[in-house]
């Protein structure tokens, strides 16, 4: 009998995520159309794009200068083996351009701004801040959801492109500054082999995607959580875990199509 | 809608970003190879392309004067079609020739094209007659193995 009841959980439990799954859809959709309201307040926008972006550039340029140095250091040891160390220029930049910088920042960006995103908006509610609004008929997702929404899609591929370029003058600093690559094969090998549309447009395209992913998961979360303080915690928490495997599962499916010659 | 201080540093803020792709697009990607020039566009057959993709360079002296175009397949003749897109400061004569080469022992493969003697130049729409193939390993492999034999028959018959 106690099985018959584990069965029923586990029955439970699915029928509860996936009916979660839907609602989310159903909000993100009316998430959508209350962007256009949204774009007639640009000053919203800019001031969340400030927050999210500009708060997270430090840690954006700090992760992409280091990743793009240990890709060097790392690339030059196995590439010496062959001989091939001239490649290691286009090793750096395709490997930041196709995989790290997107996944990486999106990363980054789930456990900076997706929290504190979250933390936020599940404060507002708490504070009873959101029925406040709906009190003085504001409609709070257009004025408070959408704003952010709209600046965490602007923000991501900016974050994204900048980690990438920083990482690339890392490389370029630890393979010819550094370990001693000729600098001539460096950028040469590197602008034979990496094609503008296929790795950089590709890059965008995957942050953007990314940045419609982790910041429509943060806002999620902090709307829907329960006003008290634990519940804002662990909303915070589920964001950075969704967020994070909902990355690595659109990246999957993005490269499997994108850099399937 | 008045202006706001953080205006300036969100502006900034995506500046560095459009800076940032820039700096990947020109430096790091092939963007500043890519011309965006007239160019004018030569047709030629080849028995065998090899590993030709499109967007291969066209080269004269190791130069880069044009690009691949499109790769199509003449099924009546059973050759391989290509288009060349030669850029239109170059001129080349009608009786250019067209040899494909590899760059380096196992690199990318691409088109010298080496000029003729000819008075007229090549127009937009004409066809290069005079085409060599590449050289693919496995002939090469063959062609060296019976050679070898042939060596060795010619040692037992004396």
């Amino acid at each position: 009998m106690i099985v018959l009841d584990w069965l029923a959980a586990i029955g439970r439990y699915l029928r509860e995520g996936i009916a979660q799954l839907g609602f989310a859809t159903r909000f993100f959709f009316h998430l959508l159309g209350m962007t256009p309201g949204a774009l007639r307040r640009p000053g919203l926008i800019s001031e969340q794009t400030h927050f999210i972006g500009n708060y997270s550039l430090v840690i954006i340029i700090v992760s992409g200068l280091f990743v793009g140095m240990v890709l060097a250091l790392q690339g030059y040891h196995t590439l010496n083996a062959y001989g091939a160390e001239q490649k290691l220029g286009e090793v750096v930049a395709a490997a930041l351009l196709r995989e790290l910088g997107p996944v990486v920042t999106a990363l980054l960006f789930a456990g900076r701004a997706g929290t504190s995103l979250t933390a936020q908006i599940g404060l507002m509610k708490a504070g009873e801040q959101l029925s406040a609004m709906e009190m003085m008929a504001i409609n709070p997702i257009q004025r408070v959801l959408a704003p952010r929404f709209l600046a965490g899609i602007i923000a991501l591929p900016v974050l994204a492109t900048i980690f990438s370029a920083v990482g690339v003058m890392g490389g370029w600093l630890v393979g010819v500054k550094l370990i001693g690559v000729d600098e001539g094969a460096f950028w040469s090998q590197m602008q034979a082999n990496i094609d503008v549309q296929a790795d950089v447009i590709n890059s965008v395209i995957k942050s953007f995607v990314f940045g419609i992913a982790v910041t429509f998961t943060a806002l999620f979360q902090g709307y829907f959580a329960q006003p008290t303080p634990e519940d804002v915690s662990r909303a915070t928490t589920r964001t950075v875990v969704i967020a994070s495997l909902m990355v690595w599962g659109l990246d999957f499916v993005m490269t499997a199509i994108m850099f399937n010659k | 809608m008045h202006r706001k201080s953080v205006d300036v540093w969100v502006g900034l803020f995506v500046l560095l970003g459009l800076a940032a792709l820039l700096f990947l697009a020109l430096k790091a990607g092939n963007m500043s190879t890519l011309s965006f020039g007239n160019t004018y566009l030569v047709t030629a057959k080849f028995d065998n392309i090899g590993g030709l993709k499109p967007q291969a360079p066209l080269k004269s002296a190791g130069v880069v004067v044009g690009r691949v175009g499109d790769i199509k397949f003449d099924s009546k003749t059973y050759q391989a079609l290509v288009t060349l897109e030669l850029e239109a400061g170059y001129k080349f004569p009608k009786d250019s020739s067209l040899k494909i080469l590899t760059a380096g022992l196992l690199g990318e493969q691409y088109i010298g094209i080496e000029a003729g003697g000819d008075t007229n130049n090549l127009v937009n729409g004409d066809r290069i007659a005079r085409t060599s193939s590449a050289t693919v390993l496995e002939d090469l492999i063959n062609q060296f193995i019976y050679s070898k034999a042939a060596e060795g028959k010619q040692e037992e018959s004396k």
